[in-house]
């Protein structure tokens, strides 16, 4: 436990000084602003077609416009976070390998699971920290609605977000423990991202057949859906739990072979 | 404090350390010498938990190194060849940081910070970012992670590589004066690095110890190895040569002709803890030789250095990948 909080202490003291965490911050907090301005404008756009066409035919419509909103806001965010996570993730490990540092750690009396759970914790909590200041566009989006759209779409949109997050986290300290260099590492965990993006593609092409169903299955991006919907369905929890402890069992098998090998 | 037996390690077809066997009493500075490539860092790594070894075992103060490796990494102190520091760290952060890596209690934490920065010499750096530091400096701080946790056992992988030579003076000193309270490991493949500072030196070559004696540097070497530089007198060298032969405690005599001069040099092979110097150039001097120089010889460290490293000149490309293998 100290061991995890160790290496927990000396990563986030390493993201406060590292320009890359600063440059994924921004370039998050940039992208769902725009983003979410457009959504924005287009419901509004929508909005006012559909009161004029309630106008000439009378037929009163509902739509739930905060809802749309809100779902097209936590949708993108997710895809916006295909693309921040590897550069995010891609120095976790291979910057400590080329250092000479994974030397250190792995010779101070923390178990190699400490090592992978403390650096783990840390990217989370910084991920937590990245999304936090997206609670302006909520505030704005709550303030603006009338009536308020329910906290439980909201909360739920959250939860998908940050399960599809600390997923694709897992996922790139696994492939950044593979390689010494980060570059290497960020790329390979791009392409492994945009694969799992294409393969929701795929499933919209072929979703009657057999590769499809697998398709729909392993897409990392569908199983987000439902939450952004205000369903918490617990298959969608199976999954990213099942995400989460995957990658950081790879990481920790990844660790025991440089062991073996030599780092 | 650190004892080694039948260490293997094999990479793939490579047998980067080959059963090894060797021990370091409390407070003893061991001097690991060999050319690169030797295994020299591979032992280093699997004594601090870092590698495992393929076959043999390892105790450091009586904890087996793989059974018990925390027990064993919380009492190492460790400076790779390459100091492992973070750039974008302050020394002063930098150091608080492995601190709590390596488990000091946070009441003393801060005592030991500013002790190992006191005993580095970098106390006046400590609130500068480690990428702005000089090489030497650098060096000092991964000196410094080593010892912040006070540890009993410092292993440090060729600590004055890459300094000036002001700066390696410092170096040994702080390494000497480790000594006693500390048990400590250096692998060098500088020779004059382990004579003054070790008191015991192994030598190790492809991965086998070759040697493994105590270094007495400064201290008379004692007569176990006498060179003697002689012109014969009547009867010529082999008369020289049976002269001193016959006498007790003489194991084996080598000559050989100096250059051009009329001068012959003799290497005299003494028992151990017999000192015939005075003997011999009595004897010398007594039967009508000249004698122009008489000393006792460095037993032989020197010798069995250069043997091993010129031996590698024939089958310098299986060493050198073997090397390549151990060492990175």
């Amino acid at each position: 436990m100290k061991g995890i909080y160790a290496v927990f202490r000396k990563e986030i003291s390493l993201y406060f000084v590292s320009p890359i965490a600063y440059v994924a911050v921004g370039a998050f907090l940039l992208l769902a602003g725009i983003f979410f301005q457009g959504i924005l404008a287009e419901a509004n756009e929508y909005a006012m077609r559909a009161a004029m066409q309630a106008m000439q035919y009378g037929t009163p419509l509902e739509i739930d416009i905060p809802g749309e909103v809100m779902r097209g806001f936590f949708g993108v965010t997710g895809t916006i976070l295909l693309f921040v996570v590897p550069m995010l993730t891609m120095g976790a490990y291979a910057e400590e390998r080329r250092r000479g540092t994974m030397e250190l750690l792995m010779t101070s009396p923390v178990t190699d699971l400490e090592i992978v759970l403390g650096k783990y914790f840390a990217a989370i909590s910084l991920f937590l920290i990245m999304l936090l200041p997206t609670a302006i566009q909520m505030v704005i989006l709550f303030r603006a609605s009338d009536p308020m759209p329910p906290w439980r779409i909201m909360l739920s949109g959250y939860l998908g977000v940050f399960l599809l997050g600390a997923s694709l986290l897992a996922i790139g300290q696994f492939l950044s423990s593979l390689t010494e260099s980060q570059i290497v590492a960020g790329i390979w965990t791009f392409l492994v991202f945009l694969m799992l993006w294409i393969l929701d593609f795929i499933i919209r092409g072929s979703s009657s057949s057999v590769a499809g169903a697998v398709a729909q299955y392993v897409s990392i991006l569908r199983h987000m859906n439902d939450f952004t919907r205000g369903v918490v369905d617990s298959s969608n929890l199976v999954y990213y739990v099942s995400m989460i402890l995957l990658g950081l069992f790879l990481t920790l098998r990844s660790l025991d072979s440089m062991r073996w090998r030599r780092a | 404090m650190i004892e080694v037996e039948g260490l293997t390690k094999q990479y793939g077809a490579v047998r980067a350390v080959d059963e090894i066997s060797f021990r370091v009493d409390k407070g003893e500075i061991l001097g690991f010498l060999g050319p690169n490539g030797a295994g020299k860092t591979t032992t280093m790594r699997i004594l601090t938990g870092f590698l495992p070894a393929t076959s043999g075992t390892a105790r450091v103060a009586g904890f087996d190194v793989f059974e018990k490796s925390l027990e064993v990494r919380r009492r190492i102190g460790y400076l790779p060849e390459n100091p492992p520091i973070y750039p974008e760290l302050s020394v002063q952060g930098y150091l608080d940081a492995v601190a709590r890596l390596k488990q000091v209690p946070s009441d003393r934490r801060k005592a030991r910070v500013d002790a190992a920065m006191e005993m580095a010499r970098i106390s006046d750096k400590r609130d500068e970012l480690i990428k702005h530091l000089s090489r030497g400096y650098k060096q000092r701080v991964g000196l410094a992670q080593a010892l912040v946790h006070d540890p009993e056992v410092i292993i440090l992988d060729e600590p004055t590589v890459g300094l000036d030579p002001k700066q390696i003076i410092e170096v040994r000193h702080l390494i000497k004066g480790l000594a006693g309270n500390h048990t400590i490991i250096l692998s060098t493949h500088i020779l004059p690095e382990v004579s003054m500072t070790c008191d015991r030196v192994v030598i190790i070559h492809q991965g086998r110890i070759v040697a493994n004696r105590p270094v007495n540097a400064g201290q008379d070497p004692g007569g176990e190895i006498v060179i003697v530089e002689i012109k014969p007198g009547s009867g010529g060298a082999p008369a020289a040569k049976a002269l001193v032969e016959r006498l007790a405690g003489v194991k084996r005599v080598e000559m050989q002709a100096a250059d051009g001069n009329g001068r012959v040099q003799a290497r005299i092979q003494c028992e151990p803890g017999r000192d015939l110097r005075s003997r011999i150039a009595a004897e010398v001097v007594g039967h009508g030789h000249e004698l122009f120089e008489l000393r006792a010889s460095r037993v032989s460290l020197e010798e069995i250095f250069l043997q091993v490293t010129t031996q590698e000149a024939p089958d310098a490309a299986p060493a050198e990948t073997a090397g390549t293998g151990a060492a990175t």
